[in-house]
């Protein structure tokens, strides 16, 4: 749909794709602008993440009957699918309940923050800045290098490291893959998986959103209505794709995150 | 004949080949996993987003210096 409404755009002349710069809204906050407040509307929608997943969590568990009602059922099967399916089956039997309460809030944040890009007026993921991603993965590498430090004490640079099994002439330059891969590569990609998921999605959003608009209103040819049409088709079907992307995501993320707790607290590398 | 753009797409498009290769070798395996023991379903499927996870990283990385760095 796109690569159809691109030659027709440029031969229009005045297209202008939607690029990066349009996903840095301005500041809401007025005072101090000139130094950049940074409260935009992403901000906004982070405290009003928080705020939501806050109020669901203590609203399905208020009123707890022994036949839960279909809001406590709600409640009880995010938890539930995300203590089975993330923390049991990742952690292991014995050692998962104590990190199912980060696992379940890291995942609603994450899931609810990917989905504000669905919503209608709000329609930004506030993960699509890579800010939250990076502080979000940040959370997570502090705690898992503390997991570690706290199972294995000093000698978990040499358990993090150095794999088990490994002939001695080959050590030195396994160590230094190890290290770049484990302690740089690790959370970058963690954070960055996130970030550009949402980033690339919003932007096809946006990129059909204006060619759409741009072939009905002001194209000026009959062709433009059947092509938009067209264009609107495509989109729908991605932003369906890109809810679907947007569950997955937080799935991912909060799954690397069990996967990372485990490597640290395992025995062997 | 002059082309003109980005040749940060055409970066992209390369460092997604072996992102998409590979994300098709972990579901393949996981799917004929499945198929031959269906049971086996819930053990697999961590590990195949795991997989996943791991695969795209380098294609994701390519997306990402496709935006940042402008040559």
């Amino acid at each position: 749909m796109i690569a159809l409404a691109l030659p027709t755009a440029a031969e229009g002349g005045t297209f202008t794709p939607p690029g990066l710069e349009d996903l840095h809204l301005p500041d809401i906050l007025p005072w101090g602008a000139e130094y950049g407040t940074g409260f935009g509307k992403q901000m906004l929608l982070v405290i009003l993440t928080v705020v939501l997943v806050s109020w669901f969590l203590v609203a399905a568990s208020r009123r707890r009957a022994m036949v839960p009602g279909k809001f406590q059922f709600l409640g009880e099967w995010t938890y539930t699918f995300v203590r089975n399916s993330i923390g049991r089956d990742m952690l292991g039997e014995r050692e998962f309940k104590k990190y199912t309460p980060l696992l379940v809030s890291l995942f609603l944040f994450v899931l609810l923050s990917n989905m504000m890009g669905s919503i209608p007026f709000l329609q930004i993921p506030t993960t699509s800045h890579v800010g939250t991603a990076y502080a979000l993965a940040g959370i997570v590498y502090v705690y898992w290098i503390y997991l570690g430090f706290k199972t294995h004490g000093v000698k978990y640079f040499k358990v993090s490291v150095v794999p088990s099994g490994v002939p001695k002439a080959f050590l030195i330059p396994v160590v230094l893959i190890e290290i770049v891969s484990t302690f740089l590569v690790r959370p970058m990609t963690h954070s960055l998986r996130l970030f550009a998921t949402m980033l690339s999605g919003h932007m096809i959003i946006a990129l059909t959103g204006a060619a759409m608009a741009y072939m009905f209103t002001s194209l000026g040819q009959w062709w433009g209505y059947p092509l938009g049409s067209l264009i609107f088709i495509g989109g729908l079907a991605m932003f369906l794709f890109e809810i679907f992307i947007q569950v997955l995501q937080a799935y991912v993320f909060t799954l690397l995150t069990a996967v990372y707790i485990q490597t640290s607290i395992s025995d062997a590398h | 004949m002059e082309i003109s753009g980005s040749l940060n797409a055409i970066g992209y498009g390369l460092s997604a080949i072996g992102g998409g290769i590979g994300v098709g070798l972990v579901f393949a395996a996981f799917i004929q996993g499945v198929a031959r023991q269906p049971e086996a379903q819930r053990v697999l499927q961590p590990l195949a987003f795991m997989g996943l996870a791991f695969t795209e990283a380098l294609a994701i990385l390519g997306l990402v210096f496709a935006f940042v760095w402008k040559l």
